[in-house]
C-alpha cells in the first residue's frame, strides 16, 4: 500500500495505482476524455490533469502513477483553469450541433462542458468541414466531430484486430481514418460496431432506419411485422431508465403494438431453428467426413471477418443462415402462408443488439422468399429512441402476447445473446439426439463467462467432441490462427463478434465498460432459469414447421430458406 | 575576451574525419579502453561525478541516467544517440559528426559497456544524408579495427519531424511507428526501444564522454560553472557579426557570446533580443545580458540553454512577425497526440497572425497568455510544454511592440 494525500485526505491506495484509481478509492471523481476502463492509458487528452506537490507540471491522473507521500491536489485554480481551457480548445474545432447529433444527452463531452460551465467559448468556432463517410448501411463517420482520443483505434485494432482505423495527419489535421484512406465500406471494416461504443462523443454512430420504419407504419396497405433478437430486451431496459433485464417481454411486445407494429414475433424461436439445423449439420459433418472444425455463423460480424481475413476457411462456417435471416426467409413465406397475408405485404423489421446485421440484411444472397428477406434492422438504441418517443410508461402498459407461429421459443434461444450461448444450447440438443436420453441438468456452465476463449469436451457415447468459444475476434483470430495452421483440437467453434457476444453488440446501448457487459450475461441466464422449456428441439412451434412445411432438419426447404453460403471479399488491408 | 575552450571540437579540423588512424593517433579510442578496465559502477560513478547534464535540452544527469539502465534487468539494453537536430539555427551536432566521428562513436561505445548494451542506434536527422554517409563509413572503420568489441551502431535517418527529437517520439520512430512522444514514467532508462532499458543522449553529450574518461571527473567538473560544467557548443545567426559557432565554458554570459565572440550586431544597429536554445527558447531582453548560458542560471531568468542555438534580433525587426512565424513552426509540428497542443498551437498561431495583421485586440493578447500558461504545464512533451515560451516571453519583455499592433 502507498500512502498519499489527495485534497488533504490522508489515504493508503494499492501499489501501482494511478492519480484516477487513487482518487475514486477515496470518493473523488476526477474528470477524464480519452480514459476508457478497459483500454490502454492514452493520457492525451489532458483533461484529467492534477497538481502533484513540487512539480511544476500537471500530471495527468490517468497515467501518473502514485509513489510515497504524494500529494495531489484535484482541483486547484491551476488545474481548473488547465482543464477549462483545455475543454473550450477542443469544443471550438468541435460542431456546436448537439441538438441533432446522434449522442445528444449522451456524449462525454457534452457532460463536460456541462460540468465545466463553458458557456462563452474564448476562441472562435472552426469546423474543418470534412465529409461524412456514409458509404455502409451499418455504421456512419462524422470526422468533424471526432476529438482524437484514438479509443475507436484500440477498439478496432486491439479488440477486434480489423485495423480498419488508423491516424493521419500532424497536429490539428490529425484525422482517424479507415486504413489506406479508404472509404469505410472498401476498408477491412467489418461492421461489428465497437468504435461505436468506444467514441465518446458522436464522430462514429449507427445508420437509423427509424424514418423507414415510420413510412411502413403510416402505409395502411402495409403489414409491419417484427422479431426480436435475444440480447435485445435486458439492455433496452437501459435505454428506458429502467434496471437491466427489468423491462418484461409482453410489455416490450405490448410497447411494440403501441407504436404500430402489426404482429410481434421473436428471433428466438428462428434460435431454436438454427440449434435443429446447425446440431444437425455438426453430426452429419461428424460422421460423414464433413470439414471440421464447423464454426458457427449467427454473428454478421463475424461473417464480415471470416470472409475478410480467412477467405481460405470459408469451408468451415456452417451453412446455417444467421437467426435473424432464417425468419426473414421465413416470414414471407411458412408465416405469410399461415396468416393468410400476401408476403409483398409485409414489411419485415429486425429488432437487434446488432449494426452488422444491418449490413447482413442488405446482402443480395438474402432474397431467398423472392423478396428482401428483413426489409430493415433496427437497434436497441433506435428502439430506445422510439420508446421515449412514444411516451409510453411502460410500468402501466399492460402486457401483450406474440403473434402465433413463429413468436414460440426456450431457454436455449435466449442464452444466444450470451458468448457460448449458442455452444450451450447446441450441446443441449446434440447430447440428447445423440445419447437418446433425456439430459438432466441442461447447464453447460463450461460454456458461460467473459473469459476470451472458453473450451471444453463432451463425451457423446465415445466420441469426445472438443468444443471451444471466441467472443471478441482478437480472441477469434487465435482459434482461427490455429485452424489455419492445421493445429485445432476442436470440432466445433462458437465465434461472436463482440466482446460478451451480443449483450456487448455494436446496437446496444452505449457500453462505456466491459462490467456492463457482464451485468446483461447474467441477466440472460436469470431469464432462461426461468424458461418452461429449456432445449431447443422441444420449441412446439419449431416442431410443427417440422411437420408443415421444412419436413426435416437439412432438407429440401431448408436448404432453400435456412442455409447460405459465402464470399470472399478481396480486400485491402495492413 | 574569454577564450574558446573546445572539448567536444577538440579535433574539428584537424584530423581527416575519415581516417580512423588519425583520430586514434589523437589518442581516440584510449578512453574507451580505460573504461574498459574499470567496473561499470566505477565509470557510471566517475560520469556522475563529473556532473555532465545532457547536451539536448533537458540538462538531466548524464550518469544518474546511465545508472538507471545499469540497474534495470534486462536481457537487451540499447544505446540510442539523439542526432536529429532539428532546432532551427543548431548545427552543433552536424559540426561533431562531420568534424570527428569517431568521437561519438567512443562515446556510444563508452555507455554501452556502462549499462550492459551491444546494441546502439545512431537517429539521424533527415536532412543530413552527408552526415549519414560520413557515419556508416565511420562505423565501418571502426568495426574493421574491431574497436568496439561486441558493441554495433545502426545509423537511422529521421523523415523530418521535429518531434522526433523527443525522445520518446524518437524511439518510437525507430521501431517504426508513427513519430510521437510516449507517456512517462516509465522513462527510457527503464523501458525504452522495444520496451528495454534504453539510454537516448545527446551527440554533443556522447562527445563529452571519451575526455571525461580520460581526463577524470574532477578535471570536468572544475570547468565552467559547477552546477552545469564543461562546454556548450553555441551556434550564432541573426543580426550578428560572427554568424558561426564557438565552443566556450558554461560560465560564458549571453553578452559574451553575443558581443565577444559574435563581435556585437550586424550593421552597426543596436541589440533588441536574443533568442537562446532553439525555437522554443524565449526571448531575452537587454536587461539579462549578463546572465551566464550554464543551464540554472538561464532557468532562473525563465528562459534555457536548450541547444545552444543563439539568435540574435537587432532594433530593426518586429519581434511580433517574428513570434508568429514561430507559432505557425510549432502548428506545423505539433504530432497531434494531446489536445492542448493539437489545438493550442493551432490557436497560437491563429491568435498571433490575427495580431501581426493588426486586427488583435487587447483580450486576444490576454488570451494567449492564459493558452500558454496552460500549455506550458499541461501538454504531453516537451514541445507543447517549451511552444509558449516564446509568445508568453515576447509579450512579457516586448509588450509595446504588441500594443503598436492592436486594432
Amino acid at each position: 500500500m502507498i500512502n498519499v494525500t489527495i485534497d488533504g485526505i490522508k489515504a493508503s491506495v494499492p501499489d501501482g495505482s494511478t492519480i484516477l484509481q487513487a482518487a475514486k478509492d477515496v470518493g473523488i471523481s476526477i474528470p477524464s476524455l480519452c480514459y476508457h476502463p478497459d483500454q490502454s492509458v492514452k493520457a492525451n487528452c489532458r483533461v484529467c490533469v492534477c497538481e502533484v506537490e513540487g512539480n511544476r507540471l500537471l500530471q495527468a491522473a490517468c497515467s501518473q502513477p502514485v509513489y510515497e507521500g504524494m500529494v495531489i491536489k484535484t482541483r486547484t485554480p491551476k488545474v481548473i483553469e488547465a482543464r477549462k481551457t483545455i475543454l473550450e480548445l477542443i469544443l471550438s474545432h468541435h460542431p456546436q450541433d448537439c441538438l441533432n447529433c446522434i449522442r445528444n444527452e449522451n456524449c462525454e463531452l457534452q457532460s463536460l462542458a456541462a460540468e465545466y460551465f463553458v458557456r462563452s467559448n474564448p476562441f472562435e468556432l472552426k469546423v474543418r468541414g470534412l465529409p461524412k463517410d456514409l458509404s455502409t448501411p451499418s455504421l456512419f463517420r462524422d470526422p468533424d466531430k471526432c476529438v482524437l482520443c484514438r479509443r475507436c483505434i484500440e477498439a478496432c485494432t486491439v479488440v477486434q484486430t480489423v485495423n480498419a482505423l488508423g491516424l493521419e495527419g500532424r497536429g490539428s489535421h490529425a484525422m482517424v481514418v479507415p486504413s489506406l484512406g479508404l472509404d469505410l465500406i472498401d476498408s477491412p471494416c467489418i461492421m461489428c460496431g465497437q468504435c461505436i461504443h468506444a467514441c465518446p462523443v458522436g464522430a462514429i454512430g449507427e445508420v437509423e432506419d427509424i424514418d423507414k420504419l415510420l413510412a411502413a407504419i403510416a402505409d395502411p396497405e402495409t403489414i409491419v411485422v417484427t422479431q426480436i433478437a435475444p440480447a435485445v430486451r435486458l439492455a433496452l431496459s437501459e435505454e428506458i431508465g429502467m434496471d437491466t433485464g427489468a423491462l418484461p417481454m409482453e410489455v416490450f411486445v405490448a410497447g411494440l403494438k403501441q407504436i404500430g407494429f402489426d404482429h410481434v414475433l421473436h428471433t428466438n424461436f428462428t434460435a431454436d431453428l438454427t440449434i435443429l439445423e446447425e446440431g444437425n449439420e455438426l453430426l452429419k459433418r461428424l460422421t460423414s467426413g464433413g470439414t471440421l472444425p464447423m464454426f458457427t455463423s449467427c454473428s454478421p460480424g463475424w461473417i464480415n471477418f471470416c470472409e475478410t481475413f480467412y477467405p481460405d476457411l470459408l469451408d468451415n462456417l456452417s451453412t446455417c443462415k444467421s437467426p435473424q435471416q432464417m425468419f426473414g426467409s421465413l416470414v414471407k413465406t411458412y408465416w405469410a402462408d399461415k396468416m393468410g397475408i400476401a408476403p409483398k405485404n409485409i414489411f419485415s423489421v429486425s429488432i437487434m443488439p446488432c449494426v452488422a446485421k444491418k449490413y447482413e440484411a442488405a446482402r443480395p444472397e438474402m432474397t431467398a422468399s423472392g423478396y428482401r428477406d428483413v426489409d430493415i434492422v433496427l437497434t436497441t438504441r433506435e428502439i430506445g429512441r422510439l420508446f421515449r418517443m412514444s411516451g409510453l410508461d411502460f410500468t402501466k402498459l399492460p402486457p401483450q402476447p406474440f403473434s402465433p407461429w413463429m413468436g414460440e421459443y426456450t431457454g436455449a434461444a435466449v442464452i444466444f445473446g450470451a458468448t457460448g450461448g449458442v455452444m450451450e444450447a447446441a450441446l443441449r440438443t446434440v447430447y440428447e439426439v445423440v445419447m437418446e436420453e433425456t439430459l438432466e441438468d441442461v447447464n453447460f456452465t463450461i460454456a458461460r463467462g467473459f473469459e476470451g476463449i472458453k473450451e471444453a469436451a463432451v463425451d457423446l457415447k465415445g466420441t469426445v467432441v472438443k468444443v471451444a468459444i471466441a467472443h471478441g475476434l482478437s480472441h477469434a483470430r487465435k482459434l482461427m490462427d490455429q485452424v489455419r495452421a492445421g493445429e485445432s483440437p476442436y470440432h466445433f467453434i462458437e465465434i461472436m463478434a463482440c466482446p460478451g457476444g451480443c449483450v456487448g453488440g455494436g446496437g446496444q446501448p452505449i457500453t462505456k465498460a466491459n462490467f456492463k457487459r457482464i451485468e446483461r450475461l447474467d441477466a440472460i441466464y436469470i431469464e432462461d432459469e426461468a424458461m418452461p422449456i429449456r432445449k431447443s428441439h422441444e420449441n412446439a412451434e419449431v416442431k410443427k414447421i417440422y411437420e408443415d412445411f421444412l419436413h426435416e432438419p437439412l432438407g429440401h426447404k431448408s436448404h432453400e430458406l435456412l442455409h447460405t453460403h459465402y464470399h470472399a471479399k478481396h480486400k485491402r488491408f495492413l | 575576451m574569454a577564450e574558446e575552450m573546445r572539448i567536444v571540437l577538440r579535433n574539428y579540423g584537424k584530423i581527416d574525419p575519415l581516417n580512423i588512424d588519425e583520430y586514434i593517433a589523437a589518442g581516440g579510442y584510449g578512453a574507451l579502453n580505460k573504461a574498459r578496465g574499470m567496473s561499470p559502477m566505477d565509470l557510471i560513478g566517475e560520469v556522475k561525478a563529473s556532473n555532465l547534464r545532457g547536451r539536448g535540452g533537458a540538462g538531466f544527469n548524464c550518469g544518474m541516467k546511465w545508472n538507471f539502465a545499469c540497474q534495470a534487468p534486462a536481457d537487451q539494453k540499447y544505446v540510442i544517440c539523439n542526432a536529429d537536430e532539428g532546432e532551427p539555427g543548431t548545427y552543433k551536432d552536424r559540426l561533431i559528426m562531420e568534424g570527428d566521428p569517431q568521437s561519438l562513436l567512443e562515446g556510444m561505445a563508452i555507455c554501452a559497456y556502462a549499462i550492459g548494451a551491444t546494441q546502439g542506434y545512431i537517429y539521424c536527422r533527415g536532412e543530413y544524408p552527408s552526415v549519414v554517409k560520413t557515419l556508416n563509413a565511420a562505423i565501418a572503420q571502426a568495426k574493421e579495427k574491431g574497436v568496439l568489441g561486441d558493441f554495433s551502431i545502426e545509423v537511422r535517418m529521421g523523415a523530418g519531424a521535429y518531434v522526433c527529437g523527443e525522445e520518446t517520439a524518437l524511439i518510437e520512430s525507430i521501431e517504426g511507428k508513427r513519430g510521437e512522444p510516449r507517456i512517462k514514467p516509465p522513462f527510457p532508462p527503464v523501458i525504452g526501444l522495444w520496451y528495454k532499458p534504453t539510454i537516448v543522449n545527446n551527440v554533443e553529450t556522447f562527445a563529452n564522454i571519451p575526455a571525461i574518461v580520460e581526463k577524470g571527473a574532477a578535471w570536468y567538473a572544475g570547468i565552467g560553472t559547477p552546477t552545469y560544467p564543461g562546454t556548450k557548443i553555441v551556434t550564432l545567426t541573426g543580426d550578428v557579426v560572427n554568424k558561426t559557432f564557438f565552443e566556450v565554458t558554461t560560465d560564458t554570459t549571453i553578452q559574451e557570446v553575443i558581443f565577444g565572440f559574435g563581435g556585437g550586431i550586424s550593421g552597426g544597429k543596436a541589440f533588441k533580443a536574443v533568442q537562446i536554445g532553439g525555437t522554443s527558447g524565449a526571448f531575452i531582453p537587454a536587461a539579462h545580458l549578463d546572465t551566464p548560458i550554464g543551464f540554472d542560471a538561464m532557468s532562473s531568468i525563465g528562459a534555457s540553454l536548450g541547444s545552444g542555438a543563439v539568435f540574435v534580433l537587432d532594433e530593426s525587426r518586429d519581434i511580433v512577425d517574428v513570434t508568429a512565424r514561430i507559432a505557425r513552426f510549432f502548428a506545423h509540428e505539433s504530432c497531434g497526440k494531446c489536445a492542448p497542443c493539437r489545438e493550442g498551437t493551432m490557436r497560437m498561431h491563429d491568435l498571433m497572425d490575427k495580431i501581426n495583421a493588426g486586427q488583435g485586440q487587447t483580450a486576444d493578447i490576454a488570451l494567449l497568455n492564459k493558452l500558454g500558461r496552460v500549455m506550458s504545464y499541461s501538454c504531453l512533451c516537451g514541445l507543447g510544454q517549451a511552444a509558449p515560451a516564446p509568445v508568453l516571453t515576447a509579450i512579457e519583455h516586448f509588450s509595446a511592440d504588441y500594443d503598436a499592433k492592436l486594432a
